[in-house]
């Protein structure tokens, strides 16, 4: 446990040094949100209704966007050799690595996404139900797309090919997120719909919790053969 | 199951899909053979769906064989992982690709049959939606394959994405299906119901039966093809060397 939070605290200490990483993440999930009424029209109607879909898609595009330095740095510099050759289990590393991730993209999404919904016409309920769904949905979004950054590590065009493997995986997370903010907006069903989309968004991250350390685990191995 | 661990050696394998591929293709041609001239000319024409009912025959079975195969890719997987076949890497290598474009052509033939009978191309239906995730697993899986200059790492990625896409495709599934009915409550006309008339289902068994057959000859075909080229890269590998 004391390495789990050991590399947690130095992946955080890592960006802590050098935000600009995550600050160019943050501001190209603004730019991308803000492009949508340009390209759509300023009807306030049309932007509330589609709000949490693109809102969603954003953040996910902005997840993968920082996800493909994930492990690649520690490749590079020889730490996931030693991370390997370690004593206690690499699931664990991996996980403390993904929960880092999550701890500086998804958080700062989620907190950030609802400020954006102000200027798509969002109310006051489907402003706090976009920050919900994004704080739970957006483990699975750093899990899902660790996986495909330890696979595509050291991969031709790794960038493009992450996005690639990642994105279909990720189709579930962005349906119940979306639509759990939907249900907040045509006020039907009240809560009870709300809740259990949100109960499915939690099952999916519990899933990923419970399995894709594993998987990640098993594919850096297969990289460090 | 001694069997398949009989065919895991590329050799053997080899001497299996040579004697194996001319029946199989004889096969395969009758089949089709037999099977285009109930679906084409010997079945009646739909009352409600006219002669395009026919478009049915080739769709129906490539959905099936895309799904299957994605399967296939995901036992290719767990069999390279976990026994280190060296055939499950080729295989897997021959499959993909012919099971994207199984996935392709169910995908473009729903679509002309929805032009005339949905009145357009595409619509979003979560059983079309769910098939075109399938094929991007499959455009992922190919991708990640030959992604890597060292091929043994490309199959050994490709294989814990098969896996973890085998687990994905039912939870995608679910999902697509719940999206739909949320949004778009009027369900779209499905093919079948509760009974399918035994002069629609013969045709419809056979050119199963008949693609069915035509993905094994090709998925043996460009195994081969597959164990020829990594037999020419060692080859050029070990000529890199000595000279």
């Amino acid at each position: 446990m004391t390495g789990f939070a050991a590399l947690m605290a130095r992946d955080l200490r890592l960006v802590w040094r050098r935000p600009a990483d995550v600050a160019v993440v943050l501001a190209f999930f603004v730019v991308a949100t803000v492009l949508f009424p340009l390209g759509i029209g300023p009807e306030a109607n049309v932007l509330a209704r589609i709000a949490a879909g693109v809102l969603w898609c954003a953040a996910l595009f902005a997840a993968l966007l920082s996800l493909d330095r994930l492990f690649a740095a520690d490749h590079e510099d020889g730490t996931l050799d030693l991370l390997l050759l370690a004593p206690w289990p690499l699931e664990l590393a991996v996980l403390a690595k993904c929960a880092a991730h999550w701890i500086v993209t998804g958080l700062p999404l989620a907190v950030l996404a609802p400020l954006l919904g102000v200027a798509f016409g969002l109310e006051a309920p489907s402003l706090a139900a976009l920050g919900v769904t994004l704080l739970v949905g957006t483990p699975t979004l750093s899990l899902v797309g660790g996986l495909a950054a330890a696979l595509t590590l050291g991969a031709r065009r790794s960038g493009a090919l992450l996005a690639l493997l990642a994105l279909p995986l990720c189709v579930p997370t962005l349906i119940f997120g979306a639509s759990a903010v939907g249900t907040i907006a045509d006020g039907m069903g009240g809560g009870e719909g709300f809740a259990t989309h949100l109960a499915i968004l939690a099952a999916l991250a519990l899933v990923s919790l419970a399995t894709l350390p594993w998987a990640i685990a098993a594919a850096l191995r297969q990289a460090g053969e | 199951m001694a069997q398949l661990h009989f065919l895991a050696n590329p050799a053997r394998f080899r001497r299996f899909s040579q004697r194996a591929l001319p029946v199989l293709s004889f096969a395969t041609a009758l089949a089709l053979a037999v099977g285009l001239y109930l679906a084409l000319v010997v079945s009646p024409p739909d009352y409600q769906q006219g002669e395009m009912v026919r478009i049915m025959f080739v769709h129906v079975p490539a959905a099936w064989i895309a799904m299957a195969g994605y399967m296939l890719l995901a036992a290719l997987g767990a069999s390279l992982l976990v026994w280190r076949h060296p055939l499950a890497a080729l295989m897997a290598r021959g499959a993909a690709p012919v099971g994207a474009v199984f996935c392709a052509v169910c995908l473009l033939t729903g679509s002309l049959w929805g032009r005339p009978m949905w009145g357009t191309y595409w619509v979003w239906d979560a059983r079309l939606t769910s098939m075109l995730l399938l094929f991007f697993l499959y455009l992922g899986h190919i991708a990640l394959s030959r992604a890597y200059d060292d091929p043994g790492r490309g199959d050994r990625a490709a294989a814990i994405l098969a896996l973890v896409g085998a687990i994905n495709v039912p939870i995608i599934k679910f999902s697509v299906d719940w999206w739909n009915t949320l949004h778009q409550p009027a369900s779209m006309m499905r093919l079948g119901g509760p009974a399918i008339h035994p002069a629609i289902l013969t045709p419809l068994l056979v050119m199963a039966v008949a693609l069915l057959l035509l993905y094994v000859v090709l998925v043996l075909l460009r195994t081969d093809t597959e164990i020829d080229r990594r037999r020419l890269e060692l080859a050029e590998d070990v000529r890199g060397v000595a000279a």
